[in-house]
């Protein structure tokens, strides 16, 4: 077994410097890596290029980070939840890549899985695809997108284990499995880290080959953007 | 005229037994409500899940399993959840069977625009490009004209496209058409309109063949 835990956050972070490309795992504020953007802010770094698919809300998140204006650049699919990003964006203090959600998470996935570019459907006829390369297969029109290159990528599981195998609870999986392997480094932070063994081999959802650091995450908020219930009849 | 719900209603129609369904955010939203119970229906929010259920009870909200709206959300029986590269893959792949979603204007040659506001609203495509781009049926659901009273049913989209060519069908407060290639073929009218006030609240070339039944919800 190849061991990849760290004891802490501050471990976990290690080398991660100004100006770098980092990649964050979630959908809106779900399975976001809570205490690695924590540790983020704390330690004040900054022109970052975050790719994540969204931008957090004003006081959670990314937001946190936008907030300090420790980032440069978003690449992201959706970003209508938060008013200072959304003011940020309009007055030119972020630079933003507005990038197809299928597409942002195939970008992660190829350079995950060693292919520099594919060709994707998704925005062909659109500024999207504005100076990138087109090609038709089969009567339709297809544009080439390259995969994303980060230094760090971020992720949170709901359990792992010594080894870095990780299993996802839910929706929280989302964007989290593409960006594993993705980066040069990357980091997980899971609610419940197990010694090895300890997980089924056949219920892993996440191999530990593509992780290179693992730590407990602690005091998870998991916020709900969105609180939809209805009544009991 | 329609409201939204009865909006949501008349596409619920067109939801068939064992069809996959993406819902959109908004009126579209609401058509899991209205579709028949008799019927095998399967719905896929793209943040990675299949066979969505109704909203928690008070107090059973899951922080981590939510919809493309970000609110909380139950699954059914037989569900599953995924990651967002296989999402999208059921989308590009088209195994999903209907795709409906909001717009902001729809031209007469299916081209869509959904997205963005140059210079006053830029929240994002989300998903809405891949899905456009992939799926074969594509139900537009929309108010017919915008708050200003403009017609949202164009000649040429003016705002920044989310896809070209890619709308079959738009179901509005006012009609249902179908997007041919010579424009938007008028197939119902909603209760109480008269095909007049169709013609007058739609830019585009509208085509009008014969009577035109007014739509059963």
């Amino acid at each position: 077994m190849i061991r990849k835990t760290v004891s802490n956050v501050q471990e976990a972070l290690k080398g991660v410097e100004d100006g770098m490309t980092l990649m964050l795992g979630g959908f809106g504020l779900c399975g976001i890596p809570e205490n690695t953007i924590t540790e983020l802010v704390r330690l004040g770094i900054k022109d970052l290029c975050c790719i994540s698919n969204n931008a957090g809300v004003d006081d959670f998140g990314l937001g946190l980070l936008l907030q300090q204006r420790q980032v440069q650049k978003m690449i992201s699919s959706y970003v209508g939840e938060n008013d200072e990003f959304e003011r940020q964006m309009l007055s030119d203090e972020l630079e933003v890549e507005l990038t197809p959600q299928g597409t942002l998470a195939e970008k992660c996935r190829a350079a995950q899985a060693g292919f520099p570019a594919f060709y994707t459907p998704a925005g062909y006829g659109t500024e999207v695809a504005e100076g990138k390369e087109t090609r038709e297969f089969n009567g339709k029109m297809y544009v080439l997108e390259e995969a994303f290159k980060a230094d760090y990528s971020f992720v949170k599981a709901w359990k792992g284990d010594e080894a870095g195998n990780l299993i996802f609870k839910g929706t929280a999986r989302n964007f989290n499995p593409c960006m594993c392997g993705a980066a040069k480094i990357t980091v997980a932070e899971v609610e419940e880290l197990v010694p090895a063994g300890a997980l089924d081999p056949n219920e892993i959802h996440v191999p530990g080959i593509f992780i290179q650091r693992i730590f407990q995450g602690v005091d998870y908020e998991k916020r709900i953007e969105q609180r939809t219930v209805r009544k009991h009849t | 005229m329609l409201n939204k719900e009865g909006i949501a209603k008349r596409i619920a129609k067109e939801v068939q037994d064992g069809y996959y369904v993406n819902l959109g955010i908004g009126i579209p939203t609401l058509v899991a409500n209205f579709v028949r119970e008799d019927i095998s229906v399967e719905f896929q929010s793209e943040n990675g899940v299949l066979g969505m259920g109704p909203f928690p009870f008070e107090g059973e909200e899951d922080a981590d399993v939510i919809n493309a709206g970000k609110q909380t959300i139950t699954t059914m029986p037989g569900a599953s959840f995924f990651d967002s590269a296989t999402s999208f893959g059921m989308i590009r792949g088209k195994h999903v069977d209907l795709t409906i979603l909001g717009a902001m204007e729809v031209a007469e040659n299916g081209d869509i625009a959904n997205w963005k506001i140059p210079g006053k609203m830029v929240k994002g495509m989300g998903g809405a490009m891949d899905l456009v781009a992939s799926a074969e049926n594509i139900i537009v659901a929309m108010m017919h004209t915008n708050r200003a009273g403009a017609s949202k049913l164009l000649k040429k989209c003016r705002l920044p496209l989310t896809g070209v060519g890619c709308v079959k069908k738009i179901v509005t407060n006012l009609a249902v058409l179908e997007v041919t290639n010579e424009g938007f073929l008028l197939l119902e009218r909603a209760p109480g309109i008269t095909v007049a006030e169709i013609e007058k609240a739609t830019e585009g070339t509208l085509i009008i063949n014969g009577e035109i039944p007014e739509m059963i919800i």
